[in-house]
């Protein structure tokens, strides 16, 4: 009876763990009157970027402004606002920094397309040295070529001859 | 002596690579945030005053000089650091400073200025936060400049010292008088 009540006891305390987890997730319990509000909620919070910390959305900090800041968003989704307004309000306070997915404008052109411009030069760059090895190893100067003949030439002899002695 | 100026490329890469870093490792503070609101009008309030609750504050009240508005709280310790050098602006200097008590409890932040000293003319009870993010805050201490016209001319994120007196208010402070004495003449 003891042992097997030792075997369970681990699994038994893992399978407690998975009971914590969803309970980390509810910082604080808002009243929506419908669905879609509380998804819109979640998703606008998981968009923003928390203003106090580095790199971590306002649904995932426990500081005061990010607290402040989901009640807002809270607010004004019941007061009817939408996704779009919600999200001026944030920038025109925060700016860029606060929106996880920077608006398109001349301060952020790097961001959006310097990925990608670097990866064309690196291809660009990179196909030309592979090319221009290829090329090294095709070229050979007529000097070259004669002294090639020469050494394959003197080689056959020698092979022959070893040949020949072996016969 | 020839040398393959392929060879070179990788040494030119990295100095790049390292100078980029290198500035990045000098930036004064990643926690600063560029502000969006200077040269903005001071967001439109009304909350009540720390010493007389009866009493409902608003914009007017911040306008008509060039003054200070500090973002405090008491459980701040940068405030508190910051707090001398507050009482000594408020005695020396010539200007005022208007207090924005930042999701507090007001009769901890009564206590906390008795104890203390209060530099601040009135201090607006911004109990729920919301001045503070219309004003783009997200921590305390901040302290912005205001001129004459009720606009945001300047923002400290931090606590205020005699050398961020020194070298960034009073330059933009005495600036902003010199341009408010020179168009009204």
């Amino acid at each position: 009876m003891m042992r097997s009540v030792m075997r369970i006891l681990p699994i038994f305390s893992i399978c407690l763990l998975f009971l914590v987890a969803p309970l980390n997730a509810a910082i604080d319990a808002y009243p929506f009157p419908n669905d879609e509000l509380r998804q819109r909620h979640a998703a606008l919070i998981d968009e923003l970027r928390c203003p106090q910390c580095l790199n971590t959305n306002l649904a995932g900090s426990d500081s005061m402004i990010a607290k402040d800041l989901r009640r807002e968003v809270h607010r004004m989704l019941l007061e009817g606002l939408s996704d779009d307004e919600i999200l001026d309000f944030m920038h025109q306070r925060y700016g860029d920094f606060i929106l996880y997915k920077p608006r398109l404008k001349r301060g952020t052109l790097v961001l959006w397309f310097g990925p990608f411009i670097l990866g064309l030069l690196v291809l660009f760059f990179g196909l030309r040295f592979i090319r221009s090895r290829k090329t090294e190893v095709a070229v050979l100067s007529d000097a070259d070529a004669k002294r090639l003949e020469l050494l394959i030439g003197k080689n056959s002899n020698r092979e022959e001859k070893l040949i020949g002695n072996r016969k | 002596m020839s040398v393959n100026k392929s060879l070179l490329i990788p040494l030119v890469v990295f100095t790049v690579l390292v100078a980029v870093l290198a500035s990045g490792f000098r930036l004064e503070d990643p926690h600063y945030l560029p502000s969006e609101l200077i040269e903005k009008p001071f967001p439109e309030f009304h909350l009540s005053d720390l010493h007389q609750p009866d009493r409902v504050l608003s914009k007017a009240d911040l306008t008509g000089k060039v003054s200070l508005a500090n973002v405090w709280a008491t459980w701040c310790p940068n405030c508190l650091i910051e707090h001398p050098e507050l009482m000594r602006i408020s005695r020396d200097e010539n200007i005022s400073i208007y207090g924005i008590n930042y999701n507090d409890d007001s009769e901890k932040a009564v206590r906390w200025l008795e104890r203390n000293k209060n530099p601040y003319e009135f201090n607006i009870v911004d109990d729920k936060g919301t001045l503070a993010i219309d004003l783009g805050v997200y921590g305390a201490p901040e302290t912005f400049v205001i001129d004459a016209a009720g606009v945001i001319q300047y923002r400290v994120v931090g606590p205020v010292t005699r050398a961020v007196w020194d070298s960034k208010i009073l330059p933009v402070v005495e600036l902003l008088r010199e341009n408010a004495a020179g168009s009204s003449k």
